[in-house]
């Protein structure tokens, strides 16, 4: 498994392999991070030192305990909520619209050039609404099992299989 | 377990999300590594969230990176130095650039300062982030061992001690059995990690005659902190025992690797 062997590389302070993750997923990151706070100023600063904290404290990632993308996904969120919290944010901003990351991808000024995004978007209009809120709570957002049931008022068993169904959706539509 | 049903079941997808608990984290990282399918499976939907995540971001600017490594100090470049030839020049000069340069000095220092502090101030917020996932880490532990107490407290729990066998007198486990809810918690603190290639292998006998029923192996003997395993059992056990087995367990138990065993007290 490549990947893992990266991850491993990474935290024996490799530069190469950081840099390749840091390739790999910071695009990610920054949109997760982008569509909590909404400033890209603000999310490039988050997500910097995101990737230096990664860096400084690589080795409390634990293969075992999930995959090295959702301990960073982690982080991220965790960290762009607290910008949004703090002092300084709410002083320079705005009070936060509760806009979901589809109504990102639908104005198009904000869509980065690539023909990636622009294919995705696409296909994201069609996803259910449910989907679309499901995905968002439970990626963007960091939201429990329980607390995207409370919020979509739907029951909590079937959160596991509704989401499931949303991502098959979505990875249909990215391969096509 | 039937691989399509588990993999059916959503569970990957929140695996990914991040939002299953330890114990269930733990569960698909022993499962991805016993069937590609899974891991073909988790890969793929990571790669779909990734590429759904990534379409969001306004792509960042491309400086960020060179940024991380100049803050962290790798691969420092050296700073060019850059000689200028003097001309003359008279006092007022000179006085007027010493002031430009000292209230340029006070700006600078005034403004590193500044910096200085909010970058502080947001390393104390990222700093934050990590222990809140370290907190959330630990909280989730103490939950699933809180669960294994309330489990084993229970009224309708016997619990049948499992002594060292033969040259494996220094073992021992305990063994937990529900039996109103068929289910037994096996404690296997006191055996030694599986060598490679092998597994324990957990079994309930009846007596007279002697009749071994395999109760399943445990794969994830050394991943596993707790070292308590919760294992199904619908018989009528009047004897627990473990063994030691080639990987993928066997028909029969290998009596030389008998470690412990233990007899259901019937008083």
């Amino acid at each position: 498994m490549q990947l893992d062997t990266l991850v491993l590389n990474f935290q024996n302070k490799d530069e190469k392999a950081f840099e390749e993750l840091y390739n790999m997923y910071s695009e990610s990151m920054h949109g997760v991070i982008y569509n909590i706070v909404r400033d890209n100023d603000i999310a490039e600063e988050v997500m910097q030192d995101i990737f230096v904290k990664a860096w400084q404290k690589s080795n409390s990632y634990d293969a075992s305990k999930g995959r090295f993308f959702t301990w960073i996904l982690n982080i991220a969120r965790n960290a762009a909520i607290d910008k949004v919290r703090s002092k300084d944010f709410k002083n320079a901003k705005k009070n936060l619209n509760s806009d979901f990351f589809v109504d990102i991808l639908e104005t198009s000024e904000s869509l980065n050039d690539q023909t990636d995004a622009i294919g995705i978007k696409k296909y994201v209009d069609i996803l259910q609404e449910k989907c679309k809120k499901i995905i968002e709570f439970l990626y963007f957002k960091g939201y429990t099992q329980k607390e995207t049931s409370e919020e979509l008022d739907i029951p909590l068993g079937t959160i596991k299989t509704r989401n499931r169904n949303c991502i098959n959706e979505l990875r249909k539509m990215l391969v096509e | 377990m039937d691989l399509k049903t588990y993999i059916e079941s959503g569970i990957l997808e929140l695996y990914v999300a991040g939002q299953l608990s330890d114990q269930e984290n733990r569960e698909v990282y022993d499962q991805m590594r016993k069937h590609p399918e899974v891991l073909q499976e988790v890969l793929e939907i990571e790669a779909a969230v990734i590429k759904l995540t990534a379409a969001v971001s306004p792509k960042p600017s491309a400086y960020i990176f060179e940024h991380i490594k100049k803050h962290l100090g790798l691969n420092e470049e050296e700073t060019k130095v850059v000689s200028i030839t003097r001309p003359k020049h008279n006092w007022l000069t000179y006085a007027s650039v010493a002031a430009a340069v000292l209230l340029g000095v006070g700006l600078f220092w005034s403004i590193n300062q500044n910096n200085a502090l909010e970058k502080q101030i947001s390393d104390a917020e990222v700093e934050n982030s990590y222990l809140e996932v370290q907190m959330e880490d630990t909280r989730k532990e103490l939950a699933a061992t809180e669960n294994i107490l309330k489990a084993i407290r229970g009224k309708d729990v016997i619990a049948i001690p499992l002594g060292g066998q033969g040259d494996f007198a220094s073992t021992y486990a305990k063994v937990y059995w529900n039996k109103k809810e068929n289910l037994i918690y096996l404690d296997a603190q006191g055996l030694p990690e599986a060598p490679e290639g092998k597994v324990y292998q957990v079994w309930s006998l009846t007596l007279n005659p002697l009749t071994p029923t395999s109760l399943g192996t445990i794969d994830d003997f050394n991943s596993d902190d707790t070292k308590i395993f919760n294992i199904k059992n619908t018989n009528e056990s009047q004897a627990f025992g473990i063994t030691l087995e080639p990987a993928g367990g066997s028909e029969i138990p290998t009596l030389e690797q008998l470690y412990t065993l233990g007899i259901v007290s019937t008083t």
